[in-house]
């Protein structure tokens, strides 16, 4: 079997030598700037990549740029130090765990005067998770929502119950991490997202297990593609994915719209923001980092490309009218009224959730 | 060259297993019966046999066996018809059938999610032709299909390099002695093709019993199997204890049941790749 | 005489149906790296942009390379060590060498998410930061086995009188090994390479473990794209590494065919 499984593949390693010797010559480059390093910990798609080049550019800085999808799965990544992240953008409530265990460094907001273009109110909203604002700085916030096809979907939507509605079986997109998950099921039977009551979990539980048969499939970032495409009616989603999923409906020429609700039982409001962990080996550049990205028009351009809502009013005020008057977008206070933003539930509520979850799952 | 030479020649290679076998799997003891104070534990052993995980074992070992045995139904034929064809050595047609093996194993598995798709290209077809559509994206059987198309290559290549062996007098002369086709084919060509079977089933059963890529691309996060419970408890659910502890029942479960189906390849050529 | 003649056709049948099961995903990456609309089931029209937009990710491209450097590296490596513990292994005494042939075959009967864990707690163990060097260091790890395996039958068939005779004629250890052990196991090494090499291509799940910040190999790329919304960009991708395996295919089919006829 070797020999002959053998005597293709030489051919095809002398090929790729080749043209492994071409790439090596003509890449060598890439070595590391002078003034130093950064490594930057962010979601996947969550900035415009020649920001990053710019930054690079600009400050001589050579950037070791990776991505995660969910807080979940960026936590032990950074606990376990298996690769030292000097600035990495987490939400809310996982901000507040690892200010908790102690994983962040205070940010010296003299190397960030740009912090004076975030909007107070997100600072104030920021002390949810971080009580003296001295571990972050706001990068994007947003809602939790519900994204529906306007073609297959002929009812209003307004609640997270239209979920559960058996007329979409098969066409329901869940998000697949757990906070997320069970913040529907919490706000539409009336509790707290942040509940650590077993009892009223347990009843979450069952809720989303009814729910399981009806949905198409537990996704994280698939739900644009998967609404643009048409392969499903309704979806929960982030409130910054919108306005991207709109355009390519529209560049495409489908024969349908997606809009956006805010459900009336209230949703999650979550916050992104930049933190430095304690064990930072470029602190400093992590600060520079921070402070480029709240230069106003850098996160005009940056909120452009991800269309995330920007936190940050300096360059809120340089959008165009109707991106500012957009309420998916920037919703009013009003349509907040019932929401809230995640608290970390501490360990053991860590795990029941994840134990809870898991239930959903292999059910 | 002398003894002592010869010694030290193995020395890099034994110096590697340690470092970066043997230690490493230590590592998944240790964590798999401390828990996270470091005290002695069994309980993320016993943990198997927890609800949610016994039921992920039990769907991983049916989807697992269910696809070995579509890929020996699949490729036994196939071998004995490309064997039929007397084909030299290094033949163009052979290859065509494991080509597709050399495509990366991620790529392959994301052209069956395309096809697959509720508005995926198979159902776009069946559409044309006004047929019923296909909805088994996100199902078991997904994940089935994508097992099956993954690891066949791994099922026909060793029973395909054994049944090129049998010598043709030997099947001759079972022919000559009044034996019919059936009679050829259970015993004497399936005989002496089972150590390619059993490679074959290994192949096919050790990374269909622990994918996490498959049910994750082709299942929709809906389907649960053991090698998503443990790469969760890695990436996710920061508990390592837990996943190393799952990580040891499901070692221990491939070494028995390798050891069984080793009984039937006394040779051990099966193993040979 | 009609019989097996049926039984050819049904058996020409049964390889068209299972072809088209192996190709028919292969076909749509193809034609779906050619269609202009993202969108996977409708036809915008033909277009080349995917390729221009391949050469132009300084991801995609640099996953490529890692790829294969890691692949070639990751081979020769465990080529050069394998190689040299096979000869020492060939020379030990039985009960020693059954442990180390035990051993050996660790890596290949665990799964590989079993290795891939175990790897990854190691390096945290002992402090070293996830990267390039342990993606290669896992990749080497398994593939010394395969290179063992495939070295050693072939140091049994040579004979040991025909070294020891080299000796006697005047010979240096290392000229009788080389110019007499080393030509007989060169297929061996070379097979055993080989093999390394498209192991260490096609891994994913112990990549996945072992990587770190900021690195990616076409694998771990892809798992990250179909999860976050894939670029066609990936389609071109495929189909330009599956043209490249099927041209060498063809090319080195040819020739070995007139390889043959010479002979």
């Amino acid at each position: 079997m070797k020999k002959k499984f053998v005597s293709t593949i030489t051919l095809m390693s002398l090929l790729s030598v080749a043209v492994l010797s071409g790439c090596g010559k003509s890449n060598a480059g890439a070595k590391a700037g002078s003034a130093g390093e950064l490594y930057v910990y962010n979601w996947g798609e969550y900035i415009d990549e020649s920001v990053i080049e710019e930054f690079e550019k600009e400050t001589g800085i050579k950037v070791v740029y990776d991505m995660f999808e969910t807080n979940e799965e960026m936590y032990p990544v950074v606990e376990a130090g298996g690769v030292v992240y000097d600035v990495v953008c987490p939400s809310d409530y996982m901000i507040e765990k690892m200010i908790k265990n102690d994983m962040l460094a205070e940010i010296d907001f003299n190397n960030v005067p740009n912090v004076k273009n975030i909007d107070p109110k997100y600072m104030e909203m920021s002390k949810a998770f971080d009580p003296e604002n001295k571990y972050s700085v706001p990068y994007t916030w947003g809602t939790v929502g519900i994204l529906y096809n306007t073609s297959m979907v002929k009812d209003d939507i307004t609640s997270w119950g239209d979920l559960w509605n058996p007329k979409y079986q098969g066409n329901i997109l869940m998000q697949d991490s757990v906070r997320d998950a069970f913040m529907v099921g919490e706000k539409l039977l009336g509790y707290s997202m942040n509940t650590t009551d077993k009892s009223e979990l347990e009843k979450v539980k069952d809720k989303l297990i009814e729910q399981k048969p009806l949905v198409q499939a537990y996704v994280v970032d698939q739900v644009r593609d998967k609404m643009i495409g048409g392969e499903a009616a309704i979806g929960v989603i982030y409130s910054g994915e919108m306005l991207y999923v709109q355009n390519e409906v529209a560049k495409a020429g489908g024969d349908f719209e997606l809009k956006y609700v805010i459900p009336k039982e209230g949703t999650n409001v979550w916050i992104d923001s930049w933190v430095i962990p304690k064990n930072a080996k470029n602190k400093e550049n992590a600060e520079k980092w921070i402070d480029f990205l709240n230069r106003p028009e850098i996160a005009k351009k940056n909120f452009e490309y991800i269309t995330y809502p920007t936190p940050n009013k300096a360059a809120y005020d340089l959008l165009d009218k109707d991106l500012q008057e957009n309420t998916a977008l920037f919703p009013t206070d009003d349509m907040l009224k019932n929401s809230e933003v995640y608290k970390y539930i501490g360990d053991d509520g860590d795990n029941l959730y994840n134990e809870l979850w898991k239930e959903v799952k292999g059910n | 060259m002398n003894k002592n030479f010869r010694k030290v020649l193995t020395f890099p290679y034994i110096l590697w297993m340690i470092g970066f076998t043997i230690i490493p799997l230590s590592l998944i003891f240790i964590y798999g019966l401390t828990d996270k104070s470091g005290s002695f534990t069994l309980s993320n052993v016993l943990a198997i046999f927890a609800k949610d995980h016994f039921k992920a074992l039990l769907l991983s070992i049916a989807l697992s066996v269910i696809s070995t045995v579509i890929c020996l139904v699949m490729a036994f034929p196939l071998a004995l018809t490309l064997k039929g064809k007397k084909l030299n050595k290094g033949s163009l047609i052979v290859f065509i059938f494991i080509l597709p093996m050399w495509m990366n194993f991620l790529l392959r598995t994301l052209a069956w999610l395309s096809l697959l798709e509720k508005n995926g290209i198979i159902n776009t077809i069946l559409n044309f032709l006004h047929l019923p559509s296909l909805n088994i994206i996100n199902t078991p059987a997904a994940i089935v299909l994508g097992m099956v198309y993954n690891y066949l290559p791994f099922m026909v290549l060793p029973i395909y390099n054994v049944l090129e062996k049998i010598d043709d007098n030997t099947i001759n002369a079972a022919r000559d002695l009044g034996a019919n086709t059936m009679q050829t084919i259970t015993k004497v060509i399936i005989p002496l093709s089972i150590p390619g079977i059993v490679s074959g089933i290994t192949m096919v059963f050790v990374p269909a019993l622990t994918t996490f890529v498959i049910s994750n691309i082709l299942g929709g996060s809906k389907v649960l199997l053991i090698g998503n419970v443990i790469e969760q408890e890695f990436t996710k659910g920061s508990n390592w204890n837990l996943g190393s502890g799952l990580s040891l029942v499901m070692m221990i479960f491939i070494l028995i049941s390798m050891a069984f189906i080793a009984k039937y390849d006394k040779d051990g050529e099966g193993m040979s790749v | 005489m009609i019989f097996s003649k049926i039984r050819r056709v049904l058996g020409d049948i049964y390889l068209v149906f299972v072809l088209i099961f192996l190709y028919a995903p292969i076909a749509t990456l193809v034609i779906l790296s050619f269609n202009t609309s993202k969108s996977r089931n409708r036809w915008g029209g033909f277009t080349f942009d995917w390729y221009g937009e391949l050469f132009k990710s300084a991801t995609i491209m640099s996953a490529f390379r890692n790829t294969l450097v890691i692949a070639f590296l990751s081979a020769l490596i465990a080529t050069l060590i394998g190689t040299v513990a096979a000869i020492g292994i060939n020379n030990m005494r039985k009960i020693p060498k059954t442990v180390v042939m035990a051993v050996n075959n660790i890596p290949m009967l665990n799964a590989d998410i079993v290795t891939g864990i175990s790897l990854m707690l190691g390096f945290i163990a002992f402090g070293i930061s996830l990267g390039f060097k342990t993606i290669l260091i896992s990749h080497i790890t398994f593939n010394i086995p395969y290179v063992l395996l495939s070295v050693m039958p072939k140091l049994k068939q040579t004979e040991r009188v025909t070294y020891e005779a080299a000796l006697d004629l005047g010979a240096t250890p290392l000229t009788a090994f080389f110019r007499v052990v080393f030509p007989d196991i060169f297929p061996g090494v070379i097979s055993g390479f080989l093999l390394a090499f498209t192991m260490s291509l096609d891994d994913f799940i112990i990549t996945h473990f072992t990587k770190g910040a900021g690195i990616n190999t076409i694998s771990t790329l892809v798992y990250s794209e179909v999860r976050r919304g894939i670029k066609p960009s990936l389609y071109a991708l495929s189909t330009i590494i599956f043209g490249t395996v099927l041209i060498l295919l063809i090319v080195s089919n040819i020739a070995q065919n007139k390889i043959n006829k010479r002979r």
